[in-house]
């Protein structure tokens, strides 16, 4: 079974085609990368498959489970987990506070209104735990926009992962970062559990050489290749459009 | 606010009637029953972020079913309080599933516009609402209840425990899960929405929920003055409200009670000298925005480092 | 027949009227992103001021030349003096200009006091004029063909010339406007005191059959923004469009069902919502 199928997946703002009969698979636990100038399309890919842009023509499915049509929490409920390339978290709550409402998504106590929060002990134990696996316990109670830039980006992959993912898009998750806040990136998605299938956006050609086992590109809306790393490596077309485009 | 602040506040509250004049029991009252106004309008923009400015339309509802229902059909206090807030909840499903259509200054824009609406339909439906005129004759509630509320006093404990119930109610729901996730969305809607929240309908419920609080405070305002007039589902009355949350302090369990006493005695004691308390309240809106957009509980914060 | 033509002629001439009312909120907003809910006021100080310097000169004519000019500079100091001074979001912004709503409503009424009045029509534009069988104000008429100028003129100003363009630029993205050298900020004091003008010419406009008194800076916001929600929020096209089609549902609905006023307002407001929620040509 694959993970994520997304088939001939075509949308366009206005007169501008973003997406062109976009066709590629990941399987359960793949790392799969998806490289491309700006503007190819690659982000818009992601929106689609979340379900924050419903496209024009295509087929997604999750699972095997035509998930097309279904409202973007609707998929996140199914599994499908997501970080942005903009930061997206809360900026006046903490970042315990942050995991906690993470962790409350995909658990069944999120329609309660009736008791506290404190009720719930067991959504304290798995936040805490969460911050303590990827070192962000001892800022557990900062507020979310007083934290670094690279400590943001790390709560935003902790946030993600919180939610019980099984398929998971990361958005250039290294953008922006130190060469050491990179470093600490990438070995903290070489360590997610191997069970999550992931697909990356990424720009820097070393990092996602390095998470990555399959790679596919885009330009400017359609799947210009598909393969290995080697594959890619050795590909002409792919030389060509990143030796042509300044790259970040 | 820690537990013996709470302790103090329901302590001077329960001896009002016993220290104060019946006028200032009677304004007191009338402080109350804008807390709770502020209150229902602080769950939605204050902690779930929506800039609903048309909150006066679910109080005034409930003002003109209650004075409908007890004028012609029946005096008993469940029925015609029973009638107000099904007014106030059915109002606020069907205008949130109008304006939650919409976001941001779309959002605004629709609900001052369907408060407006309605205050056409009380000022313009002479035969039904009296028109500017207004509804005048309702009794303080008394057959369906053991004891009658007709003395200031015993009306005014009367809303001190509704004031209390509503906010012990208010603040179970702001801690809750449901609460924390209206939090969330005011942060940050997308993210929550993809991790997994049903961000409309938790958006749809705090309003539902908000609006039929306000319309409990409504039907106590009505009972109050007597009478109901189009001046309940006003632009002005929506204003009072805003400016209490925002005020005593947006997305706090206790900064509407607070703003809700400032703008109610500052009414009290401007409107002894001078006709211009709209100026004075507009000129509020204006400092409030520039200098103190936390307000005063973020004033209070500051000073006393309370968490 | 005749009647439907007088009620269509009528539903047009409301329909320009909410049009010029509608084109500077969505203008305003469009490239600032500020509702702003001192439209109203501005209303209604055209009429007041209108009113006013009319009777001290003599002239009609200075008294709306006058009415226009103080008010567009009042929106040009709360732009530049109040309004900059306040966080660049939405609802704080909005908040301040309710502020400045209620003041200058309040200060209305200890001015002029709180019986209604309404405008007097110049000499010229009293009246009617005859087509056939169709006798029509000719003061109405003439609200129309001020309607038609004002949107030809804001149309060409925003498609031909270069101040148009930088608009739109603006409009499009503010970051990228600067970048290229356009000045944001002095664009954004033009367009607000634009705005402002606008509002102020359809008080003067308006008064003289919608009249000026207590209230009606709320009731002229209320038509603005049914309209804009219609239409859309920061589209010129929409204001027309969004203006006509709620002054020709208004002026039928009056005609024909007298008593359900409010609803002629709200149905096409719950309708737009329940089908497209930015307006017929607002952005998505």
């Amino acid at each position: 079974m694959t993970a994520l199928t997304v088939e001939a997946l075509t949308h366009s703002f206005g007169g501008l085609q973003a997406l062109n009969a976009v066709t590629l698979s990941a399987g359960v636990g793949e790392r799969l990368v998806v490289l491309g100038p700006n503007g190819a399309g690659k982000t818009t890919l992601f929106n689609v498959v979340t379900g924050l842009i419903r496209a024009d023509a295509g087929r997604i499915r999750l699972f095997e489970r035509d998930v097309t049509t279904l409202a973007p929490h609707r998929r996140a409920r199914l599994g499908l987990g997501r970080t942005f390339q903009i930061t997206t978290l809360f900026p006046r709550l903490t970042v315990l506070d942050s995991v906690l409402l993470a962790v409350q998504g995909a658990d069944g106590a999120r329609f309660a209104f009736h008791r506290p929060l404190r009720a719930y002990p067991r959504l304290f134990e798995a936040a805490e735990r969460l911050l303590d696996e990827w070192g962000l316990l001892d800022r557990a109670h900062v507020m979310t926009r007083q934290l670094s830039y690279g400590e943001q980006r790390q709560l935003e992959l902790v946030l993600a992962l919180a939610a019980r993912p099984r398929v998971l898009l990361l958005d250039e998750p290294t953008a922006g970062l130190s060469p050491g806040e990179t470093a600490n990136v990438t070995a903290m998605i070489g360590r997610f559990p191997r069970d999550v299938t992931i697909l990356l956006i990424e720009h820097d050609m070393d990092v996602a050489l390095a998470l990555a086992e399959r790679v596919v590109v885009l330009f400017q809306g359609r799947v210009l290749a598909a393969g290995t790393r080697d594959d890619i490596r050795r590909d002409v077309r792919v030389a060509e459009i990143y030796l042509g485009v300044d790259e970040a | 606010m820690n537990r013996a602040a709470v302790a103090v506040a329901a302590a001077l509250l329960a001896a009002v009637p016993l220290a104060l004049s019946s006028y200032h029991v009677g304004l007191v009252t009338k402080m109350l029953i804008f807390a709770i106004f502020a209150m229902s309008l602080n769950l939605v923009l204050g902690y779930a972020g929506l800039p609903s400015l048309g909150h006066a339309a679910y109080f005034g509802v409930a003002a003109y079913a209650v004075a409908l229902v007890t004028l012609r059909v029946s005096d008993n206090f469940w029925i015609g309080f029973g009638a107000g807030l099904a007014a106030a909840a059915l109002t606020s499903a069907l205008f949130g599933l109008l304006a939650l259509r919409a976001q941001g200054s779309y959002l605004l824009m629709i609900t001052l516009a369907l408060a407006q609406v309605l205050w056409g339909i009380a000022f313009g439906w002479r035969s039904l609402t009296g028109g500017d005129d207004g509804l005048p004759g309702i009794m303080r509630p008394g057959p369906g209840l053991p004891w009658s509320l007709g003395t200031g006093t015993a009306f005014y404990y009367f809303v001190l425990v509704v004031f209390a119930l509503a906010t012990g109610a208010l603040s179970i729901v702001v801690r809750s899960p449901f609460g924390r996730a209206l939090v969330g969305i005011r942060e940050s809607a997308r993210r929550m929405e993809v991790l997994g929240y049903d961000v409309w309908l938790h958006t749809y419920v705090a309003f539902v929920l908000a609006g039929t609080l306000a319309g409990v405070a409504g039907a106590l305002f009505v009972y109050y003055n007597g009478f109901v007039s189009p001046a309940y589902v006003s632009i002005v009355f929506s204003a009072m409200a805003l400016i209490m949350v925002i005020l005593g302090g947006a997305g706090t369990l206790f900064g509407p009670a607070l703003g809700s006493a400032a703008i109610v005695f500052l009414e009290n004691g401007i409107s002894a000298y001078t006709e211009r308390w709209l100026l004075v309240l507009g000129l509020i809106y204006v400092a409030v925005t520039l200098f103190a957009p936390t307000g005063l509980v973020g004033v209070l914060r500051r000073v006393r480092r309370w968490a | 027949m005749t009647f439907w033509t007088i009620q269509v002629l009528n539903g047009v001439s409301f329909g320009m009227l909410l049009f010029l009312l509608a084109a500077g909120l969505s203008l305003i907003f469009g490239l600032m992103r500020i509702l702003n809910l001192a439209h109203g006021s501005f209303y209604i100080l055209g009429a007041y001021i209108g009113l006013s310097v009319g009777r001290v000169t003599g002239s009609l004519v200075v008294g709306a030349v006058a009415a226009i000019a103080l008010v567009t500079l009042l929106g040009v100091l709360m732009e530049r003096f109040v309004l900059r001074r306040v966080p660049a979001e939405e609802l704080p912004q909005a908040l301040l200009t309710f502020g400045v709503l209620l003041v200058v409503g309040d200060l209305s009424l200890w001015i002029w006091g709180g019986t209604p009045q309404t405008l007097p029509k110049p000499e010229l534009l009293t009246g009617s004029m005859r087509a056939g069988d169709i006798v029509f104000p000719t003061y109405r008429l003439f609200v129309i063909a001020v309607g038609v100028v004002v949107g030809l003129a804001l149309w060409a100003f925003q498609e031909a010339t270069k101040a148009g363009a930088m608009i739109r630029a603006a409009i499009d993205d503010a970051e990228i406007a600067r970048a290229t050298g356009v000045n944001v900020s002095w664009l954004s004091t033009a367009v607000f005191g634009l705005g402002a003008a606008l509002a102020a010419l359809g008080g003067i406009i308006g008064g003289p059959f919608v009249g000026v008194y207590p209230g009606a800076d709320f009731e002229i916001l209320l038509l603005a923004f049914v309209v804009v929600i219609v239409g859309g929020l920061g589209s010129l096209k929409g204001a027309l469009v969004g203006g006509l089609l709620v002054g020709l549902l208004d002026t039928f609905g009056k005609a024909l069902f007298p008593g359900l006023a409010m609803f002629t307002i709200f149905a096409p407001m719950a309708l737009i919502l329940a089908i497209r929620p930015t307006g017929l040509f607002g952005a998505r």
